[in-house]
């Protein structure tokens, strides 16, 4: 460091040392004195400025919500009668908070010797418990019965953490009767919970809904849960409980169904694969909407066992599935009503004549009536009454097909109805676009005769058939309506004459009345009389080989190889307040008290006279092994017995499996594979142009 | 100044307004621990409050102390620090491990760090009251400054303790501003050290101190990792509002939500229960307090109880700010406690002693003044 003095840094003197740190200090102090302000400064932000956001923050961490599940809205009938209620259900929960470690085994063994639960159940709760923040409750067990749920509550002393309650559950009063109309409820999928993060969606006891109506009106059913706050550290320990806001239970939903007449039919149709629906025809509201046999929903919203749930999908007659909506059957002679509108719109005489010999010629094919040696010479309304298939034909080749299917949908087939039931199946009304835009061929005679009978390409679902019945009876456009929510839409009038309404009523009286294909329809109510019509759709090819050897009769051939019988109908005849439809699949008309004139009579009845028709019941429904609660009880009995399975114990209440679909993709499965068949089916009944067809093997009085 | 004529002379000089600010602040340092215990004396309050009262009655023995004792114990006690640091270091490599403290036996711990805060600061003022003033603003002035400076920096950084290195650096430096070195090298150091930061973080920190850095940054982006820390002390003192939930109410630390709601975020605890107005006192008695060393420092007539003073004045306020501007979301977690309030003896101690020898400093300051 020897540089010239000039370029030296000044020297620094004691005196101006001095006066610099003095300078330095008071700047340092300054400083300081500038970072507390600052400091102050921040303080005041966060907590005046932003005191209402880290308050908000301080809360939510602080209070712990325990989701109290809402009370579900009552589903009730036309009459304020509950189709789906709620019962009190008796529940044990843990909270895994107030239960130590060292208490959890002895605790866990107690209940499942109190309960009588399964080991692994026990294993269940274990897990939940270990994955569980600690004040939300654990599901041990839900639907106890008195006694179990007595025995826990009085031993609560030993049972830390265990919290007995009464909670609710649904309940369906008729069981199976209102399977497909309500559908069920079940707890919620993982993946629901993912979509919404909805803490209620995984609340025990929480159950939303799964099919039906139970899952198109889940909004206005499910309410708003109560909620318990409670105090928690931040390691979840429970402090203290703090207010507990109540649940809002669920709107109540009235339906236009008439829950005694849904019952009465739903055991009426006794062991049909069937379905019946039942219209008013003032106003198009659903009375009543059968698909049987079918599930108990209120087993299904407990959770089924696997062996339930495999005895319901193995059975042929598909209880899984609601025929009402989802089945699609071709309608055979019921279409030849609507058939006679068409005509008679599109210029046909009603009184010209056409010559039934039995059998009809149409190119290479022989098309044939049910009677075998034919009905001779027939007018629209005999036509109608005889179920003459050879009349049809031959208007509806003279016409054509096409100037029929707009009638068709007119009356409601192939229609899209407005209902809240996400899984509907509409059918089909060919025509010759249809035809072309389908299977790119041209439409043929052939097709014209098989829909002019509702085979070949028809198809329609027991929802549309009762709305062709009912648009006939009261000659106008209603809507069906399940749900009340006002007062019913007037409906307008059809494009169609009061004559020729008259002409097709009076038929359907006289098929019923005058010694046509219905007589066994006929009521017993004395001044009051039904108007129907009757069909059968066949399900099979019936060779030139099979004719000439002599057709089977339908109780020879496998259940599945039978006749659909159908009805539809209409009552008092004179003034039409209730239009119906009855499908039973593969019938076969074997049965005379099981088959669709008589069920459809007594159905009816008990809309006009409803002692008649439950005696009239009482009467029969021993022969074929009582109501359906004592018929489903057998049934799975032997299903146990056949698989090797014990009788069910009672003490497992709790008892669930995985295995059971939540929404049923198994059922979807099997509706589809159900109408892939009628569709086929459909396809080759027309395909096999005249050789193929039957008519229809009217039952007779 | 004494127009109480009859207290002990002794007694009469003693800097009684400060001394009445130092037991405020640390007994509401007691209130906020018993709150903090969930309205107990236990486990914390009644320790800290013995220690307390220990540890102030040692600093009013400090300050019977001779500045010129100070003055000659510097270097030998920085010396044995240096040395105890060291050993610390070895010792934690035997046993695997870090380590900050030596066991002295007794249930006794000593952490050479804690008391390196003060020693650096009287070595590097030695330091400079040796230097003739005329070398001031020479090269010579400043290397040797910085490596009083540097190795127990460097030490205390490997236990690894960032908030005592910083401390050490943050307290030396300013005895150096102080001294007269001159200004471009604070303003060009400054420079240097934002340039560096970034380096510093990604080379230099552990894992988990560059992690508080980060998050400091951000802590939103892990509301439920490091950064929960940041958050929680912020929701704390922002619900307590101006007047805070009152007394026993706090919920942040009462429910557990604030971490270390006792030692570090022991301000969150208070802010949470008495509001802007607590956090005011407190911030107010540690200026008038800090104020109170600086004055002392301007009236004091050594070179060395100048830069001593004023370099324990500021001890005590980097202390203050760093804690204050880390549980306000200003300054990364560090891991430096609130002196006098947060639960724990070094700190406390390290305070106290700073206050003792300052009231040394300020005796002599009156006796040359009162001849």
């Amino acid at each position: 460091m020897n540089r010239g003095p000039a370029k030296r840094p000044p020297r620094m003197t004691e005196a101006a040392q001095s006066y610099s740190f003095t300078r330095r200090a008071v700047t340092l102090g300054a400083a300081q004195g500038l970072v507390g302000v600052a400091l102050i400064g921040r303080m005041g932000w966060l907590s005046i400025a932003e005191n209402e956001r880290y308050s908000t923050l301080s809360e939510s961490n602080r209070v712990n919500m325990t989701l109290i599940p809402p009370r579900r809205g009552w589903i009730v009938d036309r009459n304020g009668h509950a189709i789906a209620n709620n019962r009190t259900d008796f529940r044990v929960d843990i909270i895994p908070d107030r239960l130590s470690k060292e208490d959890q085994p002895r605790v866990l063994a107690l209940l499942a010797q109190i309960l009588k639960l399964p080991p692994e159940e026990i294993e269940r709760i274990r897990t939940d418990i270990g994955h569980a923040a600690g004040f939300q409750p654990v599901q041990v067990a839900e639907n106890l019965d008195w006694d179990r749920f007595a025995a826990v509550s009085v031993r609560l002393p030993e049972l830390p953490g265990v919290q007995p309650t009464r909670g609710f559950s649904r309940n369906y009063p008729a069981g199976a009767a209102v399977a497909h109309l309500t559908g069920y409820v079940g707890a919620a999928t993982a993946e629901q919970f993912k979509e919404t993060r909805d803490q209620l969606l995984v609340t025990p006891g929480f159950k939303l809904g799964k099919d039906g109506l139970e899952k198109s009106l889940e909004q206005r059913l499910r309410g708003r849960p109560g909620a318990k706050r409670v105090e928690v550290t931040a390691r979840g320990k429970l402090v203290a409980e703090l207010a507990t806001r109540p649940d809002v239970p669920g709107h109540t939903t009235r339906l236009t169904i008439d829950a005694g007449l849904q019952e009465y039919a739903a055991r009426r149709l006794g062991t049909n694969s069937g379905s019946a629906v039942v219209i008013d025809t003032a106003t198009g509201d659903i009375l009543a909407m059968v698909s049987m046999p079918a599930y108990d929903p209120n087993s299904f919203s407990d959770g089924i066992s696997h062996l339930e749930w495999k005895m319901l999908s193995d059975d042929d007659h598909v209880p899984l599935m609601n025929k009402v909506l989802q089945g699609l059957y071709p309608p055979g002679s019921t279409v030849k009503p609507m058939n006679g509108l068409a005509l008679m719109a599109g210029g046909v005489d009603p009184h010209a004549r056409v010559n039934c010999s039995g059998a009809l010629r149409v190119g290479t094919g022989v098309f044939h009536c049910h009677k075998r040696g034919g009905h001779g010479p027939l007018d629209l309304k005999n036509a109608i009454m005889q179920s003459c298939d050879i009349y049809f034909y031959e208007m509806v080749r003279r016409l054509g097909y096409d100037h029929v299917a707009p009638v068709a949908r007119m009356l409601g087939l192939g229609q899209k109805f407005d209902l809240p039931f996400s899984s509907q199946r509409y059918g089909t009304v060919p025509d010759s676009a249809w035809k072309q835009r389908k299977y790119h061929h041209d439409w043929t005679v052939a097709d014209s005769l098989n829909a002019s009978i509702g085979q070949g390409y028809v198809l329609a679902n027991p929802l549309q058939l009762a709305v062709m019945a009912a648009r006939i009876a009261s000659g106008r456009e209603l809507q069906p309506r399940i749900v009340v929510d006002g007062p019913a839409p007037q409906a307008a009038a059809l494009p169609v004459s009061d004559e020729h309404f008259a002409i097709v009523r009076n038929a359907m009286f006289g098929v019923v009345n005058q010694g046509g294909t219905g007589g066994a329809a006929r009521l017993t109510i004395p001044g009051v009389a039904i108007a129907a019509k009757t069909g059968t759709a066949q399900v099979r090819r019936i060779t030139m080989a099979e004719r000439r050897a002599g057709v089977l009769k339908n109780g020879q051939l496998p259940f599945k190889l039978r006749d659909h019988a159908l009805l539809v109908a209409f009552a008092p005849a004179e003034n039409p307040r209730y239009a119906m439809a009855v499908v039973l699949e593969h019938n076969g008309h074997t049965v005379r008290n099981l088959d669709s004139p008589l069920i459809g009579r007594d159905i009816m009845t008990y809309l006009l006279d409803r002692e008649r028709a439950m005696k009239a019941l009482a009467e029969i429904e021993g022969s074929w092994g009582g109501d359906i609660r004592t018929r489903m009880a057998a049934q799975e009995n032997a299903y146990r017995q056949a698989a090797g399975a014990p009788a069910p114990a009672a003490a497992v209440a709790t008892e669930r499996s995985p295995a059971v679909p939540s929404d049923a993709p198994a059922v979807e499965a099997a509706t589809d594979a159900q109408n892939v068949t009628a569709e086929v089916q459909a396809r080759e009944t027309a395909a096999g142009g005249g050789v193929a067809t039957t008519g229809s093997p009217e039952p007779q009085p | 100044m004494s127009s109480l004529a009859f207290v002990p002379a002794p007694l009469a000089r003693l800097p009684w307004r400060m001394l009445l600010l130092v037991v405020a602040i640390g007994s509401f340092g007691l209130v906020v621990l018993y709150s903090a215990a969930g309205g107990s004396l236990r486990p914390w309050a009644l320790n800290q409050g013995i220690r307390f009262f220990v540890f102030l009655a040692g600093a009013l023995v400090l300050s019977r102390v001779r500045v010129s004792f100070w003055a000659r114990m510097a270097l030998p006690t920085y010396g044995v620090l240096v040395v105890l640091l060291v050993a610390v270091e070895l010792l934690g490599a035997v046993r695997g491990g870090s380590q900050r403290w030596l066991d002295l036996g007794f249930g006794f711990r000593l952490q050479p760090s804690e008391l390196m805060k003060v020693a650096v600061i009287l070595a590097t003022a030695k330091f400079y009251d040796m230097l003739p003033p005329s070398d001031t603003r020479r090269f010579g002035a400043i290397w040797p400054a910085a490596l009083l400076i540097g190795v127990p920096a460097a030490l205390v950084m490997k236990q690894p303790d960032l908030g005592t290195a910083l401390m050490i650096c943050f307290g030396g430096a300013t005895v150096m501003f102080l001294a007269g070195v001159p200004l471009r090298l604070f303003i060009g150091g400054a420079l240097a050290a934002a340039a560096a930061i970034p380096l510093a973080v990604n080379f230099l920190l552990h894992g988990y101190q560059r992690n508080r850095v980060l998050i400091f940054l951000d802590p939103e982006s892990d509301p439920l990792g490091t950064g929960y820390h940041i958050s929680q002390s912020k929701i704390a003192i922002g619900s307590g509002g101006v007047l805070g939930k009152g007394f026993l109410n706090g919920t942040q630390s009462h429910l557990d939500y604030l971490p270390e709601g006792h030692t570090d975020f022991v301000f969150a605890t208070m802010s949470e229960e008495w509001g802007l107005l607590g956090g005011i006192f407190l911030i107010v008695a540690f200026l008038l307090v800090i104020n109170w060393g600086i004055r002392v420092s301007l009236a004091a007539q050594s070179r060395f109880a100048r830069l001593t003073a004023a370099g324990l004045a500021t001890t005590i306020f980097i202390y203050v700010s760093i804690n204050l501007a880390m549980v306000m979301g200003m300054a990364p977690v560090v891991g430096i406690p609130l002196p006098l309030v947060s639960y724990g003896g070094s700190a406390q101690m390290t305070v106290l002693i700073c206050l003792g020898i300052l009231m040394a400093i300020d005796r002599e300051n009156r006796q040359t003044a009162r001849p």
